[in-house]
């Protein structure tokens, strides 16, 4: 596998300036002859659509729900960073990259963190001026919050609901397209499979999740803005659809996937509350701005949190640090409450839930002021729970949040596999082992508003508009796969086999697996067991998963079957990487690697670099290749909030 | 409130497809928790149905937290169910009785031919913002932000009116099957902010005839779209769109 990250010469802030100016440009003549292919339609696939119809690129823009609107990026709430620096608080292009960097551990790479920071404020003016309704000062300027990570004021953001106004803009300037006809849009399709012609990225396979049918579409080049794997645990903060599969398939063609253990897990969402629970919901990490967290101090306390009194709660996160208190970073508060849950402190019904109380804040500042700030967030809690965070305790447990890991790209976003792009939380390019707070909307904006459409006129001039062959036999043997496949799942039903099992069945057994072993803190023996275990679960699964219907209609079982498919082999590399990094850094504690006082140690003298997996055919382990990562600009430093 | 178990009754409708016949099946469901959402609950029916050796019941859905608008059915004849301003997803079994029976339906409307069981298709509504549901601004060409002032007052109610999320319950609960609501929420939204003013008539006539065409009826002042609108979206913005066509209509020649 070849890894060349073509980061440009030069000082790192003239290199994207550099890469621009050295790219090929595709005529605009010519434009109109290129067909390209985008699959997910969130911000970033959205954004990218939209945009490359505007230069004059052909685009297919394929979604797996009824609607692009639909696209998990709208539920991202608190915000998007840009470094605007409009507060005057001493923000700036190199602040902002240097926060990301620090906020990643340093395991990204700094051209590409350094041009997301240059880009953010292109995002910024690009979205207001396409209405999104941003929150105002009286003045009619627009208004800043801060968000975790960061010193400066620079998020932007629209109500608790950025990322629906976000993926709005991005929707709408994209229907505009297909008005336009420069954009054919093909909703309810699942990538099933990547197809390669003569070594080129060239097509993809389809199935129309209504009538079953596969379908072949051709294009210059294919894009994959799908999105991140964090169902792979079975409960997230994930869309019940979001999946690997269209990156799993990339995979499999010979895309390196990199960092695949680099998953973020938030610290405040709502606990699991029961063995039918299909997703969990988070809360704004805002809450810990005003909320107290706290465990009993005595081991399976069962009395009622209002019983118990002030000497026997253990405010464990203001006890082990200080300065910040509850406003850790993300990893480090939801570490300590796994900690705390692991010890038997942990509270509710399954024991598997922290406190976050806001008793001393309300008696501080008043129940209205604390209402006027997280009111809505009260609200939705209630709903869920049908308790009143203004009368008792909330409760609180980290879920797993958002994949830092993804398919490995060069500073063009172009996979190792000529032709084939990736984009947003689909590639690993920037948030390093840990993503910050209203990061994850500007990546998404930046890499489909304004890196793609330059980069990859780089790649299209080269390859030239020659025709496109959908008649090509790579099609007709991805077909044969893909309807082989969807045959074997499809075939236990009506096998008679004794103990068949549902899909989510073993969808949940795999995600306790890697929850485990491979969730926030990890060592040697627990990822040994898992890579033993995973395995095992594949099996039975093929052999026992029952599936109902048939392959030809509307058949949601069958499309979650193929997804949890691929993530049983996905799961594989995952605890792969993990194994291979045995060293704490960003989100994951790895327990063999602790500073004397139980923090994450990082190990940048054996691990500063990215792991990138590479397939090495059915049944063989993947073979890890490292890119690695060099600091010229900022100093790795070691992170404490003692 | 603790969780309890309750039994229930399902009366949802099945329907292999569009050209096949519908009707309604009866299903008994044991030890539902009231902590599970009303989504959880036909996951549990589908769980044992397909361990039943009969077939799960299709229903649309994705973020579970009330924002996609990819869930929505009829429950007991209101569109999202019985809880005031809360998608199907978001509704809770806590808000039925031990023993009741619950009657589910897809969203019917002409301009929503169904697809399988709940399931049905809600193109039209991406075609309405084809037609002008968008601000004409390629990337790369937008002057700074703060280059153009919005009022405080005029950006919470273009957020008030952003904030729909496209479900088209409103479309399900109007006698008339009319889009007004959805239409009006992102007529209002562009008409209110400055960024909106150069297409604004041409959007008003571009967007009402793609709601004709489509085959979505006209507004009645039934009120019934707002009061099962998850996000609370105001019959206000059906009277600014209102005029708003009005307006367009007499300067249809003057401006875009």
């Amino acid at each position: 596998m070849q890894l060349d990250a073509r980061i440009p010469e030069g000082p790192l802030a003239e290199k994207w300036d550099r890469c621009r100016f050295t790219n090929k440009l595709v005529n605009p003549a010519n434009k109109r002859k290129y067909d390209i292919l985008v699959v997910g339609t969130g911000l970033a696939g959205a954004s990218a659509s939209a945009t490359l119809a505007e230069l004059g690129y052909n685009v297919k823009a394929f979604c797996i729900q009824d609607s692009p609107r639909r696209a998990h990026s709208i539920a991202a709430q608190g915000g998007i960073n840009a470094a605007k620096n409009y507060q005057n608080d001493g923000d700036s292009i190199f602040r902002l990259f240097y926060d990301t960097i620090k906020g990643g551990d340093f395991r990204a790479r700094e051209a590409n963190v350094y041009r997301l920071a240059q880009v953010s404020n292109n995002i910024i003016d690009q979205c207001v001026a396409q209405g999104i309704p941003f929150a105002r000062e009286y003045g009619g300027t627009l208004a800043n919050r801060s968000f975790g990570g960061a010193q400066v004021s620079r998020t932007f953001y629209a109500r608790g609901q950025t990322g629906q106004q976000l993926l709005f803009g991005a929707y709408s300037a994209m229907m505009r397209q297909v008005a336009a006809g420069k954009v054919k849009l093909y909703p309810r399709r699942e990538m099933m499979d990547l197809v390669m012609i003569d070594g080129r990225a060239q097509g993809i396979v389809c199935r129309n999740m209504i009538n079953g049918e596969l379908e072949r579409y051709s294009g210059h080049a294919v894009v994959l803005a799908t999105g991140g794997y964090g169902n792979v645990y079975f409960l997230s903060t994930n869309a019940m659809a979001s999946n690997v599969t269209a990156a799993w398939r990339a995979y499999k063609h010979g895309a390196g996937f990199a960092n695949p253990s680099f998953v973020q897990i938030h610290p405040t969402c709502i606990p699991v509350h029961g063995d039918y629970q299909s997703k969990l919901t988070l809360m704004s990490e805002s809450l810990r701005n005003d909320g107290r967290v706290w465990v009993p101090k005595k081991p399976r306390d069962t009395r009622d949190p209002m019983d118990i009194p002030e000497e026997d709660r253990d405010y464990y996160l203001e006890r082990k640090y200080p300065n910040f208190g509850n406003l850790v970073p993300r990893d480090v508060a939801s570490r300590n409450a796994k900690e705390a849950c692991d010890k038997g402190k942990g509270v509710g019904e399954t024991g598997l839930a922290v406190y976050l109380d806001f008793r001393d804040a309300i008696s501080r500042d008043g129940l209205d002021v604390i209402m006027k700030k997280y009111g809505n967030l009260f609200h939705m809690y209630e709903k869920i729970t049908a308790a009143d965070p203004g009368r008792v305790p909330m409760m609180i447990y980290p879920a797993v949040h958002y994949a830092m890991g993804g398919l490995w790209v060069d500073y063009n976003l172009m996979s190792n596999v000529p032709g084939l792009f990736v984009l947003g939380e689909a590639n690993f390019s920037d948030h390093g082992a840990n993503r910050l707070g209203a990061s994850a909307l500007m990546q998404g904006l930046a890499d489909g508003y304004f890196i793609l459409p330059y980069t990859i006129g780089n790649y299209l001039a080269e390859i030239g508009y020659g025709s496109l062959n959908i008649a090509h036999e790579s099609y007709t043997r991805s077909e044969e796969h893909v309807t082989q496949r969807i045959a074997a799942l499809l075939s236990n039903r009506e096998s008679g086999k004794k103990g068949l099992q549902t899909v989510d069945h073993y969808h949940r057994r795999l995600g306790r697996i890697i929850w485990d072993y491979c969730g926030m803190a990890r060592n040697r023996e627990g990822l040994e067991k898992a890579q033993s275990l995973v395995p095992e679960l594949k099996e039975e699964f093929w052999e026992k998963v029952t599936v109902p219907g048939i392959g030809q209609e509307l058949n949601q079982s069958l499309e979650r079957a193929g997804r949890v498919a691929d993530f049983m082999e996905f799961a594989e590399i995952m605890i792969q990487d993990a194994l291979a990094r045995k060293e704490s850094c960003g989100c994951h504690l790895r327990e063999e690697s602790q500073t004397d006082e139980h923090e994450a140690l990082r190990d940048d003298k054996h691990y500063s670099h990215v792991a990138v997996w590479e397939h090495s055919g059915q049944g063989n382990p993947a073979v890890l290749h490292k890119e690695p990562l060099v600091f010229e600009n900022v100093k790795p430093s070691q992170r404490s909030y003692k | 409130m603790a969780a309890r178990k309750i039994t229930l009754t399902l009366k949802v409708w099945r329907q292999a497809g569009p050209d096949e016949k519908g009707g309604f099946e009866k299903y008994h469901l044991k030890d539902i928790n009231t902590d599970m959402s009303f989504l959880e609950m036909i996951d549990v029916l589908n769980e044992k149905l397909t361990m039943d050796g009969r077939d799960p019941v299709a229903f649309d859905h994705d973020c579970r937290e009330g924002i996609c608008g990819m869930c929505g059915a009829v429950v007991d004849g209101i569109a999202h169910g019985p809880e005031r301003e809360t998608t199907l997803c978001q509704l809770h079994m806590r808000h039925f009785k031990d023993g009741q029976t619950i009657s589910i339906e897809p969203f019917r409307a002409k301009a929503f031919p169904l697809i399988k069981d709940l399931v049905v298709d809600r193109s039209t509504l991406d075609r309405i913002i084809q037609a002008g549901g968008f601000i004409s601004v390629n990337t790369g060409s937008a002057p700074d932000a703060n280059a153009l002032p919005v009022s405080q007052n005029l950006a919470e109610q273009a957020m008030d009116a952003a904030a729909c999320i496209g479900c088209g319950a409103c479309v399900a609960a109007c006698p008339n099957a009319a889009a007004m609501l959805f239409v009006s929420a992102k007529i209002s939204q562009l008409a209110l902010l400055p960024q909106g003013q150069a297409e604004r008539a041409k959007r008003a006539l571009s967007m009402v005839q793609a709601m004709d065409r489509e085959g979505f009826g006209n507004c009645g002042n039934e009120r019934e779209c707002e009061a099962v609108c998850p996000k609370g979206i105001s019959i206000r913005n059906i009277a600014r769109l209102n005029r708003e066509f009005l307006y367009a209509s007499m300067v249809a020649d003057e401006e875009g």
